[in-house]
């Protein structure tokens, strides 16, 4: 197996998928020429041309709308925004069209689309650049939620994504983009709607996705030199969410902390903690714990950028309430 | 318009060399670590900002985007508020939170820099309905770089304006790049004052490059935009000289375009104007440089001496309730 970045990943998962489908094209600010703002799509255009790596104006919601029609009438786009707080410009053609459009034609018209692009908060980039967008989404019937949290991960769900039928809201991280690990060689695909268990262990489950999966990690790894052994489980996919292994999980460690980066109110947390009072609650030790995401903007100055998103510190304070100790 | 005295020229000079000044040392603050996230420098395009200003009265509202430094120091913002805020600092202009993509100023009705390209477009209509709607005469100057006028709202906002007569004055910065994309390869028209025909709206060009050209070309806009309620549309032609921001190394353009681009720097040639029309002498400008330099000293040490903001600020300024 080879080690490589998150970004090497996305951008491999991207060249393979464009070489086996010609309808599979990419389209966004600066995918082309300038070789991805965050050099996602690096050595693409000159690869696939500008055909289909396209360029485009800074207009979100016309191009995402030129993706939903494409996508309609049989091509796959793939959209990037340059980061999913742009998304937000879009927010009308993704929520009131693409992801409404099967439902509405009773089944007719299709939108096999992807809406990639990093999200959540960043190396003090502030409140309008700095925003965990799933929340946005998840509550919408007919989108998909990708969140993935490692290399092996990015490619093999951002393939899944690009052959699946419907329109996938795929978020990474400006913050993963670096970060190493191992992809195996050769094709494989991970599907949409699994769950992965990152590090098995017995007294706690911590659920946690993204750049916070690094963290719950980090967390398990200072409780294990306590004695505490947390299992940590990644969902990968908000939506559809493996409720099935998450529950599986906690039933074994009776306890659960669920985190997020985003903020708590409304957020992916409360609905993962309510998921599993509802159907785990006779196998709980103690009420779900949730480290999330301060209910605030991002702020620019650095001490309270740090304040806003989790700590590990917080993590491990969490274990050890549910746990308490 | 009138002709200018020398001390207005010498403060239009003043202007263009505080903010040139400024942001060389942002550059240098930001290698250090000093200020972080992401910095956009506005060095080249400075006659814009500073001529369009200058007509403005203090009540008079201006909005930006992400490359506004420029702008808030023109409307009057304190440089050292300004450099504590870039340094993230109980004391900057937003106590720390905003950084260099958010600068506001009440105080000087300055209504922010917004960092989603666009995004201040119709905020800055709505600042020139309310004056409307109040029956002020005071002017609002919105200013957007090309790439922004390929978004949906500027539409939207420039129709709206157009149609209820609101006193706007929109100033579109054309520095030929949007990040690494240039005009033509991102805007069917490439003339883009002929947007406001669409509009029925006055369009023109003007050199972003000469200060005084800028100041001619916004001030009767402002005058039709105040006295007879006619919004208008400017294409300031200048040019960056940075990359888009500090993470840009700008290897989309040539080496030899930036180099001619800058013969025409704004700050230069005012300078060798006012000297060739013997407005100012070697030892002023020395005397200018002085001054400014200490200026902006003074702003990197307040900003320094200011204290981190208190971590239960992250909580305040959510709700006006909770303030
Ligand atoms: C809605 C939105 N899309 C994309 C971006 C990323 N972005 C920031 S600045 C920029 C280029 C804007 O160029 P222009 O409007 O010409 O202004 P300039 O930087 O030249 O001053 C892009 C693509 C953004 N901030 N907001």
């Amino acid at each position: 197996m080879a080690i490589i970045t998150y970004r090497e990943a996305l951008n491999q998962a991207l060249r393979e998928e464009m070489r086996r489908d010609p309808r599979v094209f990419l389209m966004g600010e600066e995918v082309g020429l300038y070789q991805g703002a965050y050099k996602v799509s690096q050595g693409l255009l000159e690869e696939f041309g500008p055909k289909r790596i396209i360029d485009t104006p800074i207009s979100e919601a016309g191009f995402t709308g030129v993706g939903i029609g494409a996508a309609m009438v049989g091509l796959r786009p793939i959209v990037e925004m340059m980061t999913f707080n742009f998304a937000l410009v879009a927010v009308d053609q993704i929520v009131n069209q693409a992801a409404k459009i099967l439902y509405m034609s009773g089944g007719q018209y299709n939108v096999p689309m992807v809406i990639r692009g990093p999200g959540g908060p960043a190396h003090q980039l502030a409140a309008q650049h700095s925003q965990s967008m799933e929340s946005y989404f998840y509550h919408v019937p007919g989108l998909k939620i990708v969140r993935p949290g490692t290399p092996k991960d990015a490619k093999g769900l951002l393939k899944s994504a690009i052959r699946d039928d419907d329109p996938v809201i795929f978020i990474e991280s400006e913050l993963l983009y670096g970060t190493k690990g191992e992809v195996p060689d050769g094709e494989y695909t991970i599907p949409l709607g699994v769950a992965d268990i990152k590090r098995e262990g017995r007294d706690v489950t911590i659920v946690a996705y993204s750049t916070m999966l690094l963290l719950a990690l980090q967390a398990a790894e200072e409780l294990e030199k306590e004695g505490i052994f947390a299992e940590v489980v990644d969902p990968r996919t908000l939506r559809p969410l493996d409720t099935e292994l998450i529950i599986g999980s906690i039933k074994k460690t009776n306890r659960a902390v669920v985190m997020e980066s985003g903020a708590g109110f409304g957020g992916i947390g409360t609905v993962i903690g309510e998921i599993i009072s509802e159907q785990a609650f006779d196998y709980l030790d103690a009420p779900v714990e949730r480290v999330t995401g301060a209910n605030a903007p991002t702020p620019y100055a650095k001490n309270l950028e740090r304040a806003k998103v989790p700590s590990k510190e917080r993590v491990v304070a969490a274990v050890k309430k549910v746990l308490a100790i | 318009m009138q002709k200018l005295e020398h001390k207005e020229l010498v403060d239009l000079l003043r202007q263009m060399l505080l903010m040139r000044r400024f942001e060389e040392k942002c550059a240098e603050m930001y290698a250090l670590g000093k200020i972080g996230g992401f910095l956009h420098l506005y060095i080249g395009q400075e006659a814009v900002a500073t001529g369009a200003i200058s007509v403005l009265r203090p009540d008079d509202y201006v909005i930006a985007s992400y490359r506004e430094h420029g702008h808030a120091l023109a409307k009057g913002s304190d440089p050292r508020k300004v450099m504590a805020e870039l340094f993230g600092r109980a004391d900057g202009l937003c106590k720390g939170k905003g950084g260099s993509m958010h600068l506001f100023d009440k105080t000087h009705h300055f209504l922010g820099g917004h960092a989603i390209v666009a995004g201040q477009i119709p905020i800055g209509t709505g600042a020139a309905f309310a004056s409307q709607y109040e029956g002020k005469d005071q002017v609002t100057l919105c200013f957007f770089g090309d790439a922004a006028v390929n978004q949906g709202v500027f539409h939207e906002a420039l129709n709206l304006a157009a149609l209820w007569h609101l006193p706007i004055v929109y100033i579109c910065e054309n520095n030929r790049y949007g990040m690494g994309t240039a005009v033509a390869r991102a805007t069917s028209v490439k003339d883009l004052y002929r947007r406001a025909e669409a509009y029925g709206m006055p369009g023109e060009a003007v050199d972003g490059m000469d200060v005084l050209a800028v100041r001619e070309c916004v001030g009767l806009a402002v005058e039709r935009a105040r006295r007879e309620r006619i919004p208008s549309f400017i294409e300031a032609k200048t040019y960056r000289f940075r990359g888009h921001s500090m993470a840009d190394p700008g290897t989309y353009r040539t080496k030899e375009e930036v180099e001619q681009e800058k013969q025409r720097d704004p700050l230069l040639l005012f300078r060798n104007h006012l000297m060739a029309e013997a407005v100012v002498k070697e030892s002023d400008w020395k005397a200018l440089e002085k001054e400014v330099r200490a200026t902006v000293e003074e702003a990197v040490r307040y900003a320094d001496a200011s204290p981190e903001p208190p971590v239960e600020w992250l909580h305040t300024d959510v709700y006006v309730s909770e303030r």
